[in-house]
Order: C-alpha cells, then sequence, then structure tokens
C-alpha cells in the first residue's frame, strides 16, 4: 500500500488539444479517492495516466513516493479494472487471475494460494473452472476483482466498474466494493459519472470539469459547501437551484425550501410540474418569465402541490453565494 | 415467421431440389463416367448408370495415370498437391497473422502507407503478375520445386485485411490488461490474440487451402516434370488433343479425386468454418 501524488498533472493529445489542465493532488495511503464527473471531464484519462496506459505531458505522478512517469504499467505495482471487465474470454476465471502472476514468474503454490485466497473473498470458489461468458454480469465484475487483487497492488484503479451493471446489482457490488475495501486497506481510485456511487463509496472526491479538479474534498463537504456553480449543479438530484440576486447567484438547495403563506415567502415559482416520489415531492417551477431561473423544490410527501404559484421560503445559513463570472464560490 | 401455407412449402420446396439437381447433376455425370470403360463411355448417349469398371480404373490413374496422355501417376499429384495447398494456406495465415499483429497493435511511422501498400495488391492477382513473378522465381532457381509452387503465392492481402478487421473487433481493454498484467507484445499475441484467432484461422485455412488446391496457372508454368505436377495440371496434361484419344473415363476419375480434398477438408472442419465466419468469441 502507498500514498499517491499528483503534481500538476497534464495530458495534452496536440499543442490545441489538452484535455488535462493540470491536476495536483496528494491521495494518503489506504485512501479511498472517487473521480467524479460528468462524461469527457477527463476522468478515465487521469486514471489512465495514473495506470501507464497513456502518457503523461507534464507533470509527476509518484506512487508510494517513486515517481513513475516513465515506468511501464506492471512496474508500477497497480491493478486496475476496466469497466468493461476485460477478461481473457477464452481463459477459464482460474486463469484469468493466475495469469499476471505465471508472468512473474511465482510459483505455482504461491499462485494458488493467492487465486484461492481470492476466490474465497469474492465467492467465486464454484466458478474456478468457467470461461467468463458463462458468468453473469456480477460474477465477471468479480472476476475483475479477483484479478486485481490477486497482484496485491499498492494502487487499485477502478475505471466506471460498475456502470455496465443493472441499478439492484451495482448497490450490491457498491457495498462489496467498500466491505473490500476496509478488509484489504489498499489506496483505491474510483472513477464514476454517478454521484451515488461517488458520495456512498468516497472517503474523498475530486469533482471534474473540462480537464479541472473543481473540487476536492470529503463527499459531505463538497454536498456542503459546493465550491463551485459546477460542483452545484453536478452533485445532487435534482441540482442545487441557482438563482441571479443582486448581481450574484444565490445557491439552494431544493430540501431547504420549504412552503409558506404568500405574505412570508422569499421566493415565489410559477409550478411547470410536479414529481410525487413517495416520499417526497419535487416541484419544479420558474420565477418570473419562463426563461429566467428555474427552481425545484423538495417539499414533504404531504405539501399540498398544486399548479398555479407557489410560495417557498428558506433559512439563511443554507444559502451559498456564488461569483457569476468565475463561477466560484463567494465567502461568507 | 410461423406459417401455413402447402403450396408455397411445395413450391419453395420444388425450386430447392431442382437447384441441387443442377448442381449436383455434373458430379453425378462425373461419377459415372470414371466407372465405365473406354467403350461405354464412347457410346453417345453415355450410360447414366454405373459401369463395372471402378476399382480398375481408379487404380490406373492412382498408379500409372492415363495410356494414351500424361503417364503421370495421379497418387504422386494428389500428394504434390496436398503439399502446395497446405503450404500455401499455413505460409498464408503465418505471414498475415504477424503482419495484422503489427499494423492494428504498434504505432511505426507510415504504418497506414504500409497497410494500404498490402491492400492495393489486392487488385493484383497473380494472373497480372505472372511474368516478371516466374522470371524472379526462375532466376532463383525454384522451377519444379515445392518452394516454387508455394511462396510467390503465400503473399496474402485478403488474409491480412481480414485478420485486422478481425483484431480491430478485440477489445482493446484487454491489451491493456495484459499490458498492466505485465505481458509484452509477443506474449500477447501467443496468449491473448492466437487463441482468440482460432475460429478465424480455421475459416481462413478452409478458403486458402481451396485456393491453393485449385491453382492452376502458377503451378502450369512453374512445374515441368512430371513428378511436380499437381493434381490440376495432371488434368490438364492427361487431355491430348483429339476428342477420340482421349480416356474420358479415367480424366474422370482424376477429376474425383481432385475434388476429395478439397470437399473433405471443408467436412472436416465445417463447425470451425461456420463459426469463423459467423461468430466472435468475446
Amino acid at each position: 500500500m502507498a500514498a499517491v501524488s499528483l503534481r500538476d498533472v497534464k495530458k495534452s493529445y496536440t499543442a490545441e488539444l489538452q484535455v488535462i489542465h493540470g491536476v495536483d493532488m496528494e491521495i494518503a495511503d489506504g485512501e479511498f479517492i472517487v473521480i467524479l464527473g460528468p462524461s469527457g471531464c477527463g476522468k478515465s484519462t487521469l486514471l489512465r495516466m495514473v495506470a501507464g496506459l497513456e502518457t503523461i505531458t507534464s507533470g509527476e505522478i509518484a506512487i508510494g513516493g517513486r515517481v513513475v512517469n516513465n515506468l511501464e504499467p506492471k512496474d508500477r505495482d497497480i491493478a486496475m479494472v476496466f469497466q468493461n471487465y476485460a477478461l481473457y474470454p477464452h481463459m477459464s476465471v482460474y486463469d484469468n487471475m493466475a495469469y499476471g502472476l505465471r508472468i512473474q514468474g511465482l510459483s505455482k503454490q504461491v499462485i494458488d494460494k493467492r487465486v484461492q485466497n481470492a476466490a474465497s473473498i469474492l465467492e467465486l470458489g464454484k466458478f474456478l473452472d468457467r470461461k467468463p461468458r458463462a458468468l453473469s454480469g456480477g460474477q465477471r465484475q468479480r472476476v475483475a476483482m479477483g484479478r486485481a487483487i490477486v497482484r496485491e497492488p499498492q494502487v487499485f484503479l477502478f475505471d466506471e466498474p460498475l456502470s455496465n451493471l443493472d441499478a439492484k446489482l451495482r448497490v450490491q457490488m457498491r457495498g462489496e466494493l467498500q466491505s473490500l475495501h476496509r478488509r484489504l486497506g489498499t489506496t483505491s481510485l474510483f472513477v464514476t459519472h454517478d454521484q451515488v456511487e461517488a458520495m456512498t463509496l468516497a472517503q474523498r472526491m475530486i469533482v471534474m470539469n473540462a480537464g479541472r479538479a473543481e473540487q476536492i474534498g470529503a463527499p459531505l463537504e463538497v454536498y456542503a459547501r459546493p465550491a463551485t456553480t459546477f460542483v452545484a449543479g453536478f452533485i445532487g438530484s435534482p441540482p442545487m437551484n441557482l438563482i441571479p440576486k443582486d448581481g450574484k447567484l444565490l445557491g439552494i438547495r431544493p430540501e431547504h425550501l420549504e412552503p409558506c403563506a404568500a405574505s412570508e415567502a422569499m421566493l415565489t415559482i410559477d409550478v411547470d410540474l410536479i414529481e410525487p416520489l413517495g416520499a417526497d415531492i419535487i416541484v419544479y417551477g420558474h420565477i418570473g418569465d419562463r426563461d429566467s431561473a428555474r427552481v425545484a423544490a423538495r417539499l414533504p410527501a404531504d405539501a399540498q402541490a398544486q399548479a398555479g404559484k407557489l410560495a417557498l421560503r428558506y433559512s439563511p445559513q443554507n444559502v451559498h453565494w456564488f461569483d457569476p463570472g468565475s463561477g466560484k464560490r463567494i465567502a461568507q | 415467421m410461423v406459417e401455413n401455407r402447402p403450396w408455397l412449402t411445395f413450391l419453395s420446396h420444388a425450386v430447392l431440389i431442382f437447384g441441387a439437381v443442377v448442381v449436383a447433376f455434373p458430379l453425378y455425370v462425373t461419377f459415372i463416367a470414371s466407372t465405365l470403360s473406354f467403350e461405354q463411355i464412347s457410346q453417345v448417349p453415355m450410360q447414366l448408370w454405373p459401369g463395372g469398371h471402378f476399382v480398375e480404373n481408379y487404380r490406373q490413374v492412382l498408379s500409372a495415370g492415363t495410356t494414351q496422355g500424361s503417364k503421370a501417376a495421379v497418387g504422386t499429384m494428389l500428394f504434390n498437391s496436398f503439399v502446395m495447398a497446405s503450404s500455401i494456406a499455413i505460409g498464408k495465415i503465418a505471414i498475415s497473422i504477424i503482419a495484422s499483429f503489427a499494423i492494428v497493435y504498434f504505432r511505426f511511422p507510415l504504418r497506414n502507407f504500409f497497410f494500404w501498400m498490402i491492400f492495393v495488391t489486392l487488385m493484383l492477382p497473380v494472373e497480372v503478375r505472372i511474368i516478371p513473378t516466374f522470371k524472379v522465381a526462375s532466376d532463383l532457381g525454384l522451377l519444379d520445386s515445392y518452394v516454387g509452387l508455394t511462396l510467390p503465392l503465400i503473399a496474402s492481402a485478403t488474409a491480412t485485411f481480414l485478420f485486422r478487421q478481425f483484431f480491430l473487433t478485440i477489445p482493446e481493454e484487454l491489451a491493456e490488461a495484459s499490458r498492466i498484467d505485465g505481458a509484452g507484445p509477443m506474449r500477447f499475441f501467443f496468449d491473448v490474440v492466437l487463441p482468440l484467432s482460432k475460429t478465424s484461422i480455421a475459416a481462413l485455412f478452409v478458403i486458402q487451402f481451396i485456393y491453393g488446391w485449385n491453382q492452376y496457372l502458377w503451378p502450369l508454368l512453374v512445374t515441368g516434370q512430371e513428378s511436380m505436377y499437381t493434381i490440376v495440371i495432371g488434368i490438364k496434361r492427361m487431355i491430348v488433343g483429339g476428342d477420340a484419344a482421349n480416356e474420358w473415363h479415367l480424366v474422370m476419375a482424376t477429376a474425383m479425386l481432385a475434388m476429395l480434398p478439397p470437399a473433405v477438408v471443408v467436412i472436416l472442419m465445417q463447425k470451425w468454418f461456420v463459426k469463423g465466419l459467423v461468430e466472435t468469441e468475446k
């Protein structure tokens, strides 16, 4: 296990096409880090640079204090789990896990011990002789993780490993990933575009946008104090409302709005859409004319929501202010 | 589709049976002719049921060819054809699989240029480059040898192209996973690419074996001695000119023998062949 440092890491394919604009981060030994962002933001590229599958244009990546910029993936002491699992289709589950160890030249006994151990952690014991195509999606996912575990690497890299699974399995695998991390304590980098995965798995997360790290922090801290309007608008479902006010942007989470009498209204919206979700109701509307700010409010299930005007109020302590030009948070 | 229209069923079967008969009838005639004697086959019309000379005719051609035309034994020719067809098939596969591996998995200067160079040779079949090729083969002293028969036909743009297309369907992540596992390029080739290409290789082997077996013009040029004749050339050499002099029953027996090995290859590799054409193991 090891700490990972990214120092002003940049990636460009041509002089004009720069995809990573300098990411700085210190990842502590044993930390579980999630890299979150919309597709095309460079999150996978960043991960692949740590893996050694992409070259680093400038900056430095160090794993366990050793700069790895010019090392082959196999020499970086990492293991990677791919989105489509990338299992060798013609090899049995056992061989898939043992392949890398055989190349390392480990003895048969050591290989067998490690594979059996990984198989028992992941409950793959029964499937060792099967080919990947005879496995379900969740089982393939586990084999891919098994292949990473047997290497006993310093760092695990996960590239959207859960996005090919159905919703139920994803929740289950999320839990398994968490318990695996608790058990092995290996430093992990996990790329995803799914904010629920990020919020639940991460000890700290990096929110990326267009090749830049917009914010780095613990999930709840990022949720409670988004550093930019991008983060505010990306995290949370529905995301934070951003309303222009006094030349600034006022940010307020939908759950911090509550219905009130018209006389107390701090915000009045014209309701466009009501979505009763059972546990609560989400009301979408707009202020003033249709093109102006759109607002979503999460109301209790028993709230009387109907078409027309809706008066809302909020507590000042839940308000965030952003600079409309730079999108950055304005400290209060 | 679930349909129940007896007339349509009848009609479609009638068309199919007619088509099958049209294709199969010449084969049947060839077989019948190969069992007749010289007198029987000279009658007009030729009888359409087997004569009694099957064993006799086949023994004659296998050991000594015809009596009037070429006297080369068909047994030797079968052996030559087999050596030629399998060397061409194996050689083509070996060379083109390595070539396409290089083109798909390595980044080198002018990579695309080289690919298109190979691709362009698709437009140049053996026949158009036959004279310079013959000159080269003859200067190298390759006439009347197995090397001369096979080597000039081994380079294959078709197979290179097909392997390239197949390699492009192998997910890139497999190459990356094996890089992380520590496999070098050749290790990746032998451990991952080659096993995954098994079915494609089998399909190509069938196609190229038949291609090699049916070669006519090239063997006609490079073989002078009877001992180097391939069977396709052998058939040609048995036909000596005047219609009456030709021992058609023996020629037909040779034709039957010439058809046999490709058919056997197709039947034996049928399962693999179809798999290689329709399915990729992923």
